[in-house]
């Protein structure tokens, strides 16, 4: 039996890999605050449907194509459901990883050591905020495509990247949970 | 239409802010970015705004500030153009013994180094003097910035911390 608080030797994916979602996706315009879309709580969603795998396959396409990107929720693409996709390969803060994935009807069951960072966000272009994540999660959800059911324990970056994407499922940005008056900035613009 | 740079300070108490904020939005005077803050029980408001001439919205606080309870200025101002700054997003703070000129001191560091302050919030607590602010560093600057305050505070006797306050797009 596999440790299943080590995760380098556990896949909780089972294998799942960007291809069982068939086609390569579409690359879709993301859609920026106020869009009230991104305020809306997302529908659970039948991982199984093929409008939702074409949505993971959509989302996975449009992370790829987008600078900097590591991660997008079904919301940022105008779709209120609960799909998202995560890739956090080779980011400095990343510690465990478990590659690029979509996951479905996503929920955190576990969190703790809470710790503070600054995000930024594709749908909050201009602004920038000191948000509390936790740096240790579990998160249960189903894949999209097999309908498997997954428990992903993971830390650091990756950690913080799901529970931003989970949060645009139900309808929160960073900006719904800053640290305080203080705790939005205008974001940089780097030349 | 025109930019205001507006300023209300006053000794705290509750509905400053929708006082305030009421009477422009009477006007038509549409608040962009501001900040509020308590600052030793005085509130001090500064704003911009886009909306009417100085002179009328100048004209709707006077009530607000009869009395001696608030003193408002408004001021119109040029719009701001251009991108904001390409610097390294740093946060500074210093935290010592308070002493007259730490702020003037350390400043001038940052200034002669050609960054630029973003945010900056001084707190006197008993004897403890604060300062945390928001700079952005011109590019490759950091160490030699950084240098440079451990000298000043050293002689100033206070503790001073310069760290990158680095964003992750997600």
């Amino acid at each position: 039996m596999t440790d299943p608080l080590d995760p380098a030797v556990t896949d909780p994916l089972d294998g799942w890999a960007v291809e069982v979602l068939g086609e390569p996706g579409d690359v879709l315009p993301v859609v920026t605050a106020p869009d009230a879309v991104l305020s809306r709580a997302g529908a659970e969603v039948d991982p199984t449907d093929p409008k939702v795998i074409r949505l993971a396959a959509d989302l996975i396409a449009t992370m790829r194509v987008s600078p900097g990107c590591v991660g997008l929720a079904a919301p940022q693409v105008g779709v209120p459901a609960q799909v998202f996709c995560v890739d956090v390969v080779g980011h400095p803060k990343t510690a465990t990883v478990h590659g690029t994935f979509a996951l479905c009807n996503a929920k955190v069951v576990e969190a703790s050591r809470w710790r503070p960072g600054r995000e930024g966000c594709m749908s909050v272009p201009d602004l920038t905020g000191d948000v509390k994540r936790a740096g240790r999660v579990v998160v249960e959800a189903v894949l999209p495509g097999t309908g498997a059911p997954v428990r992903i324990t993971t830390d650091a970056f990756e950690a913080r990247a799901l529970q931003h994407e989970i949060d645009h499922c139900a309808g929160l940005l960073f900006l719904d949970r800053v640290a305080g008056a203080h705790a939005v900035y205008q974001r940089k613009v780097y030349l | 239409m025109s930019e205001l740079a507006i300023t209300v300070i006053g000794h705290d108490r509750p509905g400053i802010v929708a006082d305030v904020a009421e009477a422009l939005a009477k006007l038509g005077a549409n608040l962009t970015d501001s900040t509020m803050t308590r600052l030793r029980g005085h509130f001090a408001m500064t704003l911009i705004c886009n909306g009417p001439a100085a002179p009328e919205v100048e004209a709707a606080l006077e009530p607000l500030a009869a009395g001696g309870q608030l003193l408002a200025t408004v001021r119109e101002v040029r719009p701001e153009t251009g991108a904001a700054s390409a610097g390294e997003p740093h946060l500074m703070s210093v935290h010592g013994a308070d002493r007259l000129g730490i702020v003037a001191a350390v400043t001038r560091v940052l200034a002669e180094a050609g960054a630029n302050i973003t945010d900056l919030t001084t707190r006197l607590a008993g004897p403890l003097y604060v300062l945390i602010a928001e700079v952005d560093l011109p590019p490759g600057s950091a160490e030699a910035v950084s240098a440079r305050l451990d000298e000043v505070a050293a002689r100033l006797d206070v503790d001073v911390t310069l760290r990158p306050a680095e964003t992750d797009l997600l």
